[in-house]
């Protein structure tokens, strides 16, 4: 008796295997190839110097074809763009009232360039919506860049989005101070080198 | 500009010729629709370069060499680290 139903057994297995092989092998093979994506996806997202270097590269180039040459040097030489307030307004003879100091990824520092006097730090970040949880950052120049392109587009709506503290929260007052005075320094030595090529010339 | 990559080039074309203006406005809706914010560099009226944030493709000026797409600004809130 047992051995018949044994063989009965052995037998519906086999046949249920039989016709589940078809539906197994394509759901092996769609495991397959999700694990490939994964991996592949993985693969691009894990940590190259390389790319984040040719990124950064590409970003800078990208800035300096925007913003004018001596924002560039700045830029280049100091490791911030300046930005006088308020923005649009033509150039008078009058200083300007207020200016900013735009660090990549750090806030924005708003500033009297009459006497240096720190006012206020503007937080403000370009988060990736589309990944909103672990996204990389732009490089640093693009932040840089986009901190600039919404600056002087809008002025009011960036200041407006952005989280503002008293200065010091996140940037050294001593830091900004010690950038403050190498600015100056910078921009005296540009007058006196345009002032001598003035001169030869 | 992507996070993480940097600049890409989304679409290129001539904005005289049909099939390529359309082509560039399917680019710029599909940025705008990922809550992208774009902006046009521009010359301001004392010769100080600027950007110009457009919201429309009617908006682009029509010499306009490029179109920046960025992340959208949100308050930053980074803890406290010096």
């Amino acid at each position: 008796m047992a051995l018949p139903l044994g063989t009965a057994a052995v037998l519906l297995l086999a046949l249920f295997f039989e016709l589940a092989r078809p539906r197994l092998r394509r759901s092996l093979t769609r495991a397959r190839v999700a694990v490939a994506r994964v991996r592949r996806e993985r693969a691009e997202e894990s940590y190259d110097p390389g790319r984040e270097r040719r990124a950064e590269q590409r970003a800078r180039a990208l800035l300096r074809s925007c913003v004018n040459e001596e924002d560039w040097e700045i830029y280049s030489e100091l490791g911030f763009l300046r930005v006088l307030g308020p923005v649009g307004a033509p150039a008078g003879d009058s200083p300007a009232p207020y200016a900013y100091l735009i660090y990549p990824h750090k806030p924005i520092v708003a500033y009297v360039p009459a006497t240096g006097e720190l006012l206020s730090e503007y937080c403000v970040t370009f988060p990736d919506h589309s990944r909103p949880f672990g996204s990389s950052r732009l490089p640093h120049s693009d932040d840089v860049l986009a901190k600039w392109m919404a600056i002087t587009a809008d002025e009011r709506r960036l200041i407006g989005e952005a989280n503002m503290h008293l200065p010091g929260r996140q940037v050294e007052p001593e830091r900004v101070r010690r950038d403050l005075a190498r600015l100056a320094r910078w921009e005296r030595e540009r007058s006196e080198r345009e002032l001598g090529g003035v001169r030869a010339a | 500009m992507k996070p993480g990559h940097g600049e890409i080039v989304l679409a290129e074309g001539d904005v005289g010729i049909p099939a390529e203006e359309l082509q560039l406005i399917e680019a710029f809706r599909r940025e705008l629709d990922a809550g992208m914010w774009a902006a046009v560099p521009t010359e301001g009226l004392a010769g100080r370069r600027e950007a110009e944030l457009v919201k429309s493709f009617d908006e682009v000026p029509r010499d306009a060499e490029r179109v920046i797409f960025f992340p959208r600004a949100a308050g930053g809130a980074a803890p406290v680290g010096r």
